[in-house]
């Protein structure tokens, strides 16, 4: 299945952000999203979301206009990873991730076994099972993103879109959540994130789709698209690459 | 940390079962637990009761009544301000801030100005209410904004300043020796008027609404999230925040109607209800409920017996509110983000 965006005019009602997109997600790829802030990041990741309509341009998803599909079906084939954030109500974990079932009843069910099911198996794959009970207020934002991730999951998707999931956590955490959305795209999922971070983009991603101002500077496969040329074209300031002389791996340093 | 549902739906059972024993048995003609248990058992039995005909009338037609109307306008309260502050996302707000109370008083003040009856006071009530509330939504829904909550409050505070100042021109020109100490009476609440005749328009909005927030309980839990959030759950937001503030209106409108405005029940409860029954809207709807009919029992009693005239509820909850919602001021930078 494919999720594609042709032609895309993205923005808001007063403010266009975004001219000429293409972008296309498939299926078992995982594809980052790279640009400086303002770039219109969130926003084409919004717009393919179906969150906000697209000022021009149309958005396929397999092969269906998504304009055409109910929020329920498109919550069933797209699941949406917010920055993690402090929620309002102190939810239990399991709950939160329960919500992750909502678009598989109807207007007035509640989740069935069936759906505790699926969830308890999302939050066992991300180590959270343990924090079931606890309030989501409580626990830290590293398990608050493990937590939207296992709701994700627990939606059933085909696709998964991140928005900056690796913001405002500790290093180690940030490892480990490169590590399942690559976990994700192994088992079959298009998952597309947005990052600060080019490491985080040469880590988890197959494609890589840099964005400044509104405009598509490349595309591509990651070992391609990712070099320091094209990042000091895209952020505006010097980069350094640096290679670790044992494993063949490499890095970019800012500045 | 899990919250086991049936104790504390229970708890919240047996406080609006205190508040019901305690409202019959304390008043002007004191009435003994016993003959109170008695009437309602030979009522069921179809039998007639043993007590002195005076007690089975004082319980039936004057007591009955209003202990039955302060438990549906107090559990109505709460469930509306469950509903509101859910869907707000937003501890501070209540009935009161789409306007529903405020068109409801105004639409009582207008019905009493004109010296119509009973009923149509309480149709102007009821329809003031749906009116305020219909014109809060549609010019919040014209406002074309990155967060169509805040929009909303912020129009629900400035539509509710305009009906106030309706109110207040309506009192400056009521006659003020057989209008004026009506409207008061009725702008402060109160639940003496209350005949048999007023329960069932009270009863029938307030369980319809009820049974309607009560259904929604899953997709309500969602609209507590983010806008967007909700949407990508599949979740379409908008047509379900028209049928949950139309229930929550419904729920309000009829227990103004009845009992006048009284607030702060609708901001108080459901904070107690959420620390006792947890956030989920399947046991905070009726744990609220309970609460927030026990609640009102307690201060419609000490408002009957209190004093030697009638205490209006509005003071008194509003004696009872404003403490609390000082303490939740201060609190809320720590539960609330």
């Amino acid at each position: 299945m494919i999720l594609a965006g042709h032609n895309l005019t993205i923005g808001y009602s007063e403010r266009v952000v975004g001219r000429n997109l293409d972008i296309a997600l498939s299926t078992g790829e995982v594809l980052a999203l790279l640009g400086p802030n303002g770039g219109g990041k969130t926003t084409l990741l919004k717009t393919l979301l179906g969150l906000i309509p697209p000022k021009g341009g149309e958005i396929e998803l397999g092969g269906r206009p998504l304009a055409n599909y109910t929020s329920r079906e498109r919550a069933r084939l797209i699941a949406y990873v917010p920055q993690s954030h402090a929620a309002t109500f102190a939810f239990t974990v399991e709950t939160v991730v329960l919500m992750g079932r909502t678009a598989h009843g109807n207007l007035f069910s509640r989740p069935t076994p069936a759906d505790r099911a699926v969830a308890t198996r999302a939050m066992e794959r991300f180590g959270i099972i343990d924090l079931r009970e606890r309030p989501y207020t409580m626990i830290s934002g590293g398990e608050r993103q493990l937590a939207l991730l296992a709701r994700a999951l627990a939606q059933e998707p085909q696709f998964i879109v991140l928005d900056e999931p690796t913001a405002s956590l500790d290093f180690g955490n940030q490892g480990r959540v490169m590590r399942e959305i690559r976990a994700l795209g192994a088992s079959g999922h298009g998952v597309l994130f947005t990052t600060h971070d080019p490491n985080h983009a040469m880590r988890a991603a197959d494609r890589a789709y840099l964005l400044r101002q509104g405009v598509r500077l490349g595309e591509g496969a990651v070992g391609q698209v990712l070099g320091r040329a094209q990042l000091e074209a895209l952020y505006g300031t010097p980069v350094q690459l640096i290679t670790d002389a044992g494993g063949g791996h490499s890095a970019f340093l800012p500045g | 940390m899990s919250r086991p549902a049936l104790p504390s739906l229970l708890l919240a059972f047996l406080f609006l079962v205190a508040g019901l024993l305690l409202a019959f048995v304390i008043g002007r003609y004191p009435i003994s637990l016993a003959d109170v248990l008695d009437v309602v058992a030979a009522k069921l039995a179809g039998r007639a009761a043993d007590v002195p005909p005076a007690v089975e009338s004082v319980i039936w037609q004057v007591r009955g009544p209003r202990v039955i109307a302060a438990a549906l306008v107090g559990a109505a309260l709460a469930v509306a301000g469950t509903a509101f502050q859910g869907l707000f996302r937003n501890p501070l707000v209540s009935p009161d801030i789409l306007g529903a109370s405020s068109g409801a008083a105004l639409g009582a003040v207008l019905g009493i100005y004109f010296s119509l009856g009973v009923f149509a006071i309480q149709a102007l009530a009821f329809v003031g209410g749906l009116i305020a509330v219909a014109a809060v939504y549609a010019i919040g829904s014209a406002v074309r904004a990155r967060d169509p909550v805040l929009v909303l409050v912020l129009t629900g505070v400035v539509i509710g300043a305009l009906l106030g100042a309706g109110v207040g021109l309506v009192k400056y020109l009521a006659d003020p020796y057989n209008q004026l100490p009506a409207m008061t009476f009725w702008l402060l609440g109160s639940l003496a008027a209350v005949a048999p005749s007023d329960l069932l328009p009270l009863f029938g909005p307030v369980t319809l609404g009820t049974l309607v927030l009560l259904a929604l309980r899953w997709r309500m839990n969602v609209m507590s999230l983010p806008d967007e959030e909700a949407r990508a759950l599949g979740v379409p937001t908008g047509g379900l925040r028209i049928a949950i503030v139309a229930a929550a209106t419904l729920v309000t409108s009829a227990s103004v109607a009845t009992a006048g405005i009284i607030g702060w029940i609708g901001l108080v409860v459901p904070h107690v209800a959420r620390t006792l029954a947890g956030p989920d809207f399947a046991r905070l709807i009726p744990a609220a409920a309970l609460l927030g009919g026990g609640f009102l029992l307690l201060i419609d009693t000490l408002a009957r017996t209190g004093a030697a005239i009638e205490i209006p509820l509005g003071i008194l909850t509003a004696l009872v509110g404003t403490p609390f919602f000082i303490w939740l001021l201060t609190s809320v930078a720590k539960t609330w983000s």
